[in-house]
């Protein structure tokens, strides 16, 4: 579950102030925050995964306030209970891909397990790639991995920042296919953060910002 | 997959520079380890070698010669003192003992030392096989000696003039017999050979003055036949010939003879270190040197040298550190996405911090490790390249505890290296560098 409440934000004490509306996404569901840039929309998914804090108001994810929690246990909890997905993939150059999501493990404070790995991967049928490097995945296989790494230490929220927006029509249905499956799969509750129409048409709960 | 892992697989992908950084402090830190254990070997070696002397009184001459000559077997000596006047000084009150020493002759390169057996008790040093030297032209052979010449009880060898092995000035008439081995004692006297005043004597039929020009190869020294080795000077009782089975000295000096190259002193109060030095300059033809005091002239004349190959080695290590923090500094720049990413996934501000400081400790003390061996690598090359490295009391397997702050001082050159960046890691604004597309 994702709640908004009484949300105020501002970036430093001489500009101006966002306030976002209430908002609520039940558990397990998926919905898409839409907003043309400069409506605060990447604002809000930070200040939703904690890495912003408001100046005002609640937000809880599944039952805690994560503006209640101390940096320590912010970081802790990103790890452990969230999954982001950027319009980037973003893997780790230096390493393979098995080792961006053993990282992801080791980073959430979580047992490093190889099985939930090779399962991961076999859902979005990348087990083959596991030992390649990242710089030597094709651009749809490190979109993959992405999502793999997101959903690796079963989220309660899956937050994507524009996932489609650089794709054709057909990788965009397929990338947003993804996501869902995943969602579903590990229970999550999906939050599409995205200027891109076309993501509207594949999940009715919707949240416009407006330009502010 | 942990940090080590972590930072490691940075680290592996950019070889070169990493090389580059590594290879600079391994060499800064190989010269400070080579100087460091060749002082320290080369200080105790000197020490050890000089314990129990007090002063050593040789000809006029300089006193640093006449240290490195008689203690440490390495310069040519001054000259000759007139056993006569050295019987004179030590019955010095002041003297508690005196050695005397005689120099001269060599067998491939190994120096043929006159003395008695409180030579022996000086450095405690015991006969390992054989027996000690009991008749003139008698030898014990110190261990080194036996090992690389091969000598052993039983066998006879001709010296050489000089102490240098030149094959020329052989005294071929004059056979000396090995009678005994020392054991290893770890000083000076594994690389002599050992025997009587009287043998030495014998060797050089009492020629004066040819002991102040040992060093010259085209010295000319007089065969004479055997019936002249009575001389006038006559050591013996008797006045016989000199024979093999002559009666030599054991303990102090010898009642007659003729000249000797020096005498070790030891005091028997605290004033003599004093007094003595003055009395013999100023008062006798012969000269005397303290070995505290030489050697630390000694060491504050290689001393600038040292210093400078010293600065010379810190401005590497110091280059290094620079080096090491541009390479960090510069690889941030293009990482801080992936640092933002790391703290998306739970990684805390501290975390990437300790990231940052273990990519730079990892490099210095590979850097380090390897300059430690690198520097050991060299003393054993040394070591093997130069004859008699025991002289030099050089060992290459021999680590000291300098070298644990060569190490600790290494890593704190990291840490200082890559302290900046990791601050800048720490403070990564996560949701402004993910903000940026």
């Amino acid at each position: 579950m994702i709640q908004l409440q009484n949300i105020s934000f501002r970036y430093s004490s001489d500009s101006d102030s966002f306030q976002f509306p209430d908002w609520s996404v039940p558990s397990s569901e998926h919905a898409v925050l839409l907003g043309a840039s400069g409506s605060g929309k990447t604002t809000l998914l930070h200040l939703l995964a904690g890495l912003l804090r408001p100046t005002n108001g609640q937000i809880i994810i599944g039952d805690q306030d994560i503006t209640q929690l101390k940096s320590n246990a912010l970081d802790r909890f990103r790890g452990r209970k969230l999954g982001l997905v950027f319009q980037q993939p973003h893997l780790l150059a230096s390493l393979t891909l098995e080792q961006n999501l053993l990282l992801a493990q080791y980073l959430a404070g979580l047992k490093q397990d190889r099985k939930v790995i090779r399962e991961t991967l076999d859902s979005l049928s990348l087990k083959h790639r596991a030992k390649a490097r990242v710089t030597t995945l094709s651009q749809g296989e490190a979109q993959r991995a992405a999502i793999a790494r997101a959903v690796l230490n079963n989220p309660t929220v899956i937050l994507a920042d524009e996932p489609t927006s650089s794709l054709d029509d057909e990788n965009c249905n397929r990338v947003l296919e993804l996501l869902q499956n995943q969602a579903r799969r590990h229970q999550a509750t999906l939050l599409i953060v995205t200027h891109d129409q076309r993501v509207k048409e594949h999940i009715p709960h919707q949240l416009t910002l407006a330009k502010a | 997959m942990n940090l080590l892992k972590l930072s490691g697989s940075y680290i592996k992908t950019k070889p070169l520079n990493t090389l580059l950084n590594i290879v600079l402090l391994a060499l800064g830190i190989a010269i400070i380890t080579v100087l460091l254990l060749a002082s320290k070997q080369v200080e105790k070696s000197l020490t050890q070698n000089s314990r129990g002397i007090d002063l050593v009184v040789g000809a006029k001459g300089s006193p640093l010669q006449i240290i490195l000559s008689s203690i440490f077997h390495i310069d040519y000596p001054t000259g000759n003192i007139p056993l006569s006047e050295a019987k004179q000084l030590s019955r010095n009150r002041l003297i508690k003992n005196t050695i005397p020493l005689s120099l001269g002759d060599s067998y491939q390169g190994y120096r043929i030392v006159g003395t008695n057996y409180e030579y022996l008790d000086l450095y405690q040093v015991e006969v390992s096989e054989g027996t000690r030297w009991e008749k003139s032209m008698e030898v014990a052979l110190g261990a080194a000696v036996a090992q690389q010449s091969g000598l052993s009880v039983g066998d006879t060898f001709a010296s050489s003039h000089g102490f240098i092995d030149d094959g020329l000035n052989v005294h071929d008439d004059q056979q000396f017999t090995v009678v005994g081995l020392l054991a290893p004692t770890q000083n000076v006297v594994d690389n002599l050979i050992l025997t009587s005043l009287e043998s030495v004597w014998q060797v050089h039929d009492h020629d004066t003055g040819t002991d102040t020009t040992h060093a010259e190869a085209n010295h000319e020294h007089d065969h004479k036949d055997e019936d002249d080795h009575d001389h006038e000077n006559g050591h013996e009782a008797g006045g016989n010939p000199h024979e093999h089975d002559e009666t030599i000295t054991e303990e102090g000096l010898p009642d007659e003879g003729d000249e000797i190259t020096s005498l070790l002193v030891q005091f028997r109060s605290p004033m003599a270190a004093v007094q003595l030095p003055r009395y013999i300059n100023e008062r006798t033809n012969m000269q005397a040197a303290s070995p505290p005091f030489e050697t630390a002239r000694l060491f504050s004349l290689i001393g600038v040298g040292v210093d400078l190959l010293q600065g010379f080695a810190y401005v590497i290590v110091i280059i290094a550190a620079l080096s090491i923090f541009l390479a960090l500094y510069n690889s941030l720049k293009a990482r801080r996405y992936d640092l933002a990413i790391m703290r998306s996934l739970g990684a805390s501000p501290p975390l990437l911090f300790t990231h940052v400081i273990l990519e730079g400790l990892i490099i210095t003390l590979t850097g380090c490790i390897l300059g430690i061996l690198l520097g050991h690598g060299v003393i054993f090359i040394a070591t093997q390249l130069y004859a008699r490295p025991g002289q030099l009391g050089l060992a290459a397997g021999q680590f000291i505890t300098e070298e644990l702050w060569v190490l600790i001082g290494s890593l704190v050159v990291g840490l200082v290296a890559s302290l900046i960046p990791a601050v800048q890691a720490y403070r990564t604004n996560i949701s402004q560098v993910l903000a940026e597309r």
